[in-house]
């Protein structure tokens, strides 16, 4: 036992200084967190798409939360394709029926999963996309075959909302 | 750093010393003891202090003119062209203004690389260098996002998106970097104010670049510890001060050439597109000075570890000191080093040419051999070489091989003891 007694003294230091660490932090945090997202950011949330014209075969771009969204609608051709390819050879193994749920109609974020570049549609050694910035290669249904991307192209939330348009977000 | 005291001659001199001792100051720089046989390659740090100062004098006038939002960033770049004033003259200063920095830091670099003036008792000097370095790597990206170009928007996301390759808080810092969900408005106008305060900073460093510099003095391409002051060193004014005068003009004459005749050669013309989330340029290709390790980025086949390789390319320089083992400062007198020294100069060239062709087929195996030579430079070769190398004889003082014409150590000890 040490004969140091705790004094008054060294109750007010601590204190001071637990006060004093709270409150820097108190302030730093408003410092930090008012460079996240503002509300008017987050209030474009969602955004609603006309697809009645769209043929087998085409790809459109729209613009949801400031990234392009990729919609195609596929080729009976190209879903047999996408859904022929064997898991074990996927670098991020995701069945194509999970990645499209109405398998004629792919949405995905049109941005590479590398470093955020838009990739190239129709183009590619898996007549997916690719990649101009750092070589991914992507199939048809959006998923990573070659290339540094880690994982395939995200699936935003969406609906169909009727037959004619998908609600983004 | 010279001890001597300094009284000012007037009485308000002496007045004014007692109370703030500016004038004192001012009396070490003028007399600070600089080894007489300093060459051209040490004429860069002044070059650099000329290429801040212009840097931050054009910027500062840029930002009268510029508008920072999304909307009118582009806009306001081309006004600034075409209305303002002199604005072309202005801009290209400041644009090819930081290419020229860049050529001379990285001479100034491989200066002290050949010199090994980052070695004891440097070290300090050194690291705080490549904090400046990292800095402006950071104000250069920064600046070059502010036109809001194609090439501003796809840099800006690429580099943004290195962050992301950080495990679990990756995308989480990537947002925070945007503001948003993608590069936007958000974005530019942080980028702005980080580009504004980034000089200043720098401007900091550089004033404990140079008094870390001052208190064991210059190195010299002999590379050897002198007396100071003695025959050997010579009062920084007039004889250096003269010397990097006219060094700064042979270099403002090339800055000059590059303003007037070629003022968009070190661009890319994809910039003077406006910023398209939509489409990404064919070829993104950042900046000639990051280039290089833009190659070692793309010749690791893996997202997280082709970030730290990138990283590790530009830190590594800061364990410098300790991965060089040798006693010996300059390559002068390591005739294998002086070999392995050209071989990392050519190694950075390779990287940099491969750095801006596309990464596939030949481009690609070449950035591979070239990153991991890099590597094994400062890993391998470094730190055996000094334990294996068979150095030259190195000289006594700096005048001892000039007056005595033989760098033999028992000769000049030999002279030494005759003229005393």
């Amino acid at each position: 036992m040490s004969e140091k007694k705790t004094k008054r003294r060294d109750f007010l230091f601590t204190a001071t200084y637990a006060v004093g660490a709270v409150g820097a932090a108190a302030v730093v945090w408003p410092m930090i967190d008012q460079m996240n997202p503002d509300a008017s950011v987050k209030a474009l949330a969602s955004t609603e798409v006309d697809i009645s014209s769209m043929d087998p075969g085409k790809t459109i771009t729209v613009l949801w939360r400031g990234k392009p969204v990729f919609i195609r609608r596929r080729t009976q051709q190209e879903i047999a394709e996408a859904k022929a390819v064997n898991l074990k050879d996927l670098k991020h193994p995701e069945k194509d029926e999970d990645r499209a749920k109405n398998p004629e109609w792919l949405v995905m974020l049109g941005v590479c999963t590398h470093l955020g570049c838009v990739p190239l549609d129709q183009k590619g050694d898996y007549n997916g996309w690719f990649c101009p910035c750092h070589g991914s290669h992507y199939d048809i249904s959006g998923r990573i075959r070659k290339g540094p991307a880690p994982t395939n192209m995200e699936i935003p939330e969406y609906k169909f909302v009727n037959t004619n348009t998908i609600k983004i977000g | 750093m010279s001890d001597h005291e300094y009284t000012p001659k007037s009485k308000f001199g002496k007045w004014f010393n007692d109370r703030l001792p500016l004038l004192t100051l001012a009396s070490h720089l003028t007399d600070y003891p600089t080894p007489k046989n300093l060459n051209y390659w040490w004429t860069f740090g002044g070059i650099l202090t000329f290429c801040l100062i212009t840097q931050i004098v054009t910027g500062l006038v840029l930002a009268m003119h510029y508008i920072a939002h999304a909307d009118m960033a582009f806009d306001s770049v081309e006004h600034i062209m075409r209305n303002v004033n002199y604005g072309w003259l202005i801009r290209y200063i400041h644009a090819n203004g930081a290419s020229m920095f860049f050529l001379a830091v990285y001479i100034h670099i491989f200066r002290s690389l050949f010199y090994g003036s980052y070695k004891s008792p440097r070290e300090i000097i050194w690291i705080i260098g490549i904090i400046i370095y990292l800095l402006m790597m950071a104000a250069a990206f920064l600046g070059y996002v502010l036109p809001w170009g194609q090439m501003s928007f796809w840099g800006a996301t690429v580099i943004t998106n290195l962050f992301s390759a950080i495990p679990l808080v990756g995308e989480g810092i990537v947002t925070w970097l945007w503001g948003g969900y993608s590069v936007d408005n958000p974005t530019l106008t942080r980028f702005f104010t980080l580009h504004y305060l980034i000089p200043f900073l720098i401007l900091g460093l550089v004033v404990l670049h140079i008094w870390a510099l001052h208190v064991p003095g210059n190195n010299n391409p002999v590379g050897i510890d002198i007396k100071k002051p003695s025959k050997d060193t010579v009062p920084f004014h007039p004889y250096i001060v003269i010397k990097d005068g006219f060094a700064l003009l042979m270099f403002m004459i090339v800055f000059a050439f590059f303003v007037f005749y070629t003022p968009n050669i070190l661009g890319h013309a994809d910039n003077y597109i406006e910023a398209n989330p939509l489409v990404t340029p064919a070829h993104i290709v950042p900046e000639w000075y990051l280039l290089p390790f833009y190659a070692i980025l793309r010749s690791v086949p893996d997202k997280l570890l082709g970030v730290v390789a990138m990283l590790s390319a530009i830190l590594i320089l800061a364990a410098l000191p300790w991965l060089d083992t040798s006693k010996i400062r300059s390559a002068v007198f390591r005739p294998l080093y002086r070999q392995f020294y050209w071989i990392l100069v050519a190694d950075v060239l390779i990287l940099g040419y491969v750095g801006a062709m596309p990464a596939e087929g030949l481009y690609l195996l070449v950035a591979r051999v070239a990153t991991a030579y890099y590597f094994l430079h400062f890993l391998v070769v470094l730190p055996i070489l000094g334990y294996k190398e068979k150095t030259l004889p190195v000289p006594l003082s700096i005048t001892e091989p000039v007056l005595g014409g033989s760098p033999n150590l028992a000769l000049a000890k030999n002279k030494e003891n005759f003229k005393d």
